[in-house]
């Protein structure tokens, strides 16, 4: 996993040659605002999974500071009792800045994960920015978390964040507001125009009270997805942009290890400069350069 | 590539706050570390399977119970039960001298006093990973 996060055409190499082994666990992403609970949900839930017979792998993901590169990776402090668990394998991760990246890394650990004989893959992310919608494209089950003091703002949450759930889940329902949370929610889920209303449950993670509801609604989506066909689609997709975003890192690469283009670019810019180019048609001439010193041509 | 170091901070045993660990954490943090903060009352057993999982580079131990002649040995022994030497094992405590030798003799890497400005224990572990 170390390697995977490091280095990547190392990583490549390792994930062809274990790709044939990686189609059997259940990815279950799991998002939300830092402190709804994600964690202490996660901690349940793997129990319940372990009660029922399945090996649980999780990858918590938190963000690496901007500043300096650094991270805190605290999702383990409410994870305690799982530590020992021999069927349980957890690991922290870093989105270490990049936005699409992210994605990357973490669907590969996961695939490590998958190929170990995870029977179920817990995907934690914090629920700000671009990395939730990213998380959401690498799991098959997507699970919103929400607490009541969020109420009033679900008018104003990113619509991203309300398209993504599979699940809802008003966590820390020992609170008040959340009847009425699970109530806004319900009328938002309601205006979407889909086959299945995703369905809306109230938590309490630190008591375990709802566990077994979320637990049955997981088995209820993935029977859904399985039978209606969303699962095949779900995976073409996956494949397809996998794909996609392998091409694109290595033409990225290729390019810019280009010492012509790279000498070229310092020549251009000068001109920019004096005026005699312009960005534009700059960018052009050393596309034509990198054809051409690959003999392709149009 | 872009290696990052990483470092696991735990405070075993069964004494209140972990204010220092945090604060050691968050210094970590600050200097470019991915630290794996994994709270209060750790065993040892806990401590090195974590450690493991999380492939981490060094663990760092907040001890201030008085049991560190028990805890920082039993963690070495299960890092050299399983192979995994290659973690360097500091920490933090009050910690006599005369213990700090012993600790020492036995492999343990550097052990700060409380109050030790964070700095210190990052450039420790800063030129550890350097010149190793
Ligand atoms: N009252 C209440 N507190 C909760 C509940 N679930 C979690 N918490 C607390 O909320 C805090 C944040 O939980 P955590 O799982 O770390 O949240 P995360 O940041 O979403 O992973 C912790 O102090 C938990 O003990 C709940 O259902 N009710
Ligand atoms: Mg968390």
């Amino acid at each position: 996993m170390t390697i995977i996060e490091n280095n990547k055409d190392h990583a490549n190499q390792i994930l062809h040659r274990i790709y044939h082994r990686t189609s059997h666990a259940w990815r279950i992403g799991i998002t939300g605002p830092p402190g709804a609970g994600k964690s202490t949900l996660v901690e349940r839930l793997a129990i319940d999974f372990v009660k029922h017979n399945k090996t649980v792998g999780i990858v918590c993901i938190d963000p690496t500071s901007p500043f300096s590169g650094g991270a805190i990776l605290g999702d383990r402090v409410r994870m305690s009792s799982l530590f020992l668990d021999p069927k349980i394998f957890i690991r922290s991760m870093a989105t270490r800045g990049s936005l699409g990246g992210v994605a990357r890394a973490t669907n590969e650990v996961c695939d490590l994960l998958d190929a170990f004989h995870k029977d179920i893959i817990i995907i934690e992310t914090i629920g700000v920015g671009q990395v939730e919608l990213d998380v959401a494209g690498i799991a098959n089950t997507t699970i919103v978390v929400l607490v009541p003091e969020a109420g009033d703002s679900i008018q104003t949450m990113k619509a991203g964040l309300m398209e993504i759930g599979d699940i809802f889940v008003v966590n820390k329902s020992d609170r008040e507001g959340a009847d009425r949370l699970t109530m806004e929610i319900e009328s938002v889920l309601e205006m979407k125009n889909s086959q299945r209303t995703p369905p809306v449950l109230k938590t309490v993670a630190t008591e375990g009270k709802g566990i077994t509801d979320l637990y049955n609604c997981i088995m209820e989506h993935q029977k859904y997805l399985v039978s209606s066909g969303d699962f095949t689609k779900q995976k073409r997709e996956k494949i397809t942009s996998e794909i996609v975003e392998l091409i694109d890192s290595k033409i990225k690469s290729n390019l810019w290890q280009n010492k012509k283009i790279n000498s070229n670019l310092t020549l251009l810019v000068e001109k920019v400069i004096k005026g005699q180019q312009t960005p534009y048609h700059a960018s052009e001439k050393l596309i034509k350069i990198w054809k051409n010193s690959r003999g392709v041509s149009r | 590539m872009n290696k990052k170091l990483r470092i696991l901070v735990a405070k075993p045993g069964l004494d209140g706050h972990d204010r220092g660990a945090k604060v050691v954490a968050r210094a970590l943090r600050d200097a470019g570390f991915e630290v794996i903060y994994t709270g209060l009352h750790q065993t040892p057993e806990m401590i090195v399977t974590a450690a493991i999982q999380e492939d981490v580079d060094a663990i760092g131990l907040s001890i201030l119970s008085g049991a560190h002649m028990t805890l920082f040995p039993n963690v070495l022994k299960l890092l050299k039960k399983q192979k995994a030497t290659d973690i360097l094992l500091f920490g933090g405590g009050i910690i006599p001298d005369e213990d700090k030798k012993v600790l020492y003799k036995s492999g343990i890497g550097k052990l700060f006093g409380p109050g030790t400005p964070t700095s210190e224990i990052v450039e420790y572990l800063k030129k550890y990973f350097k010149t190793e």
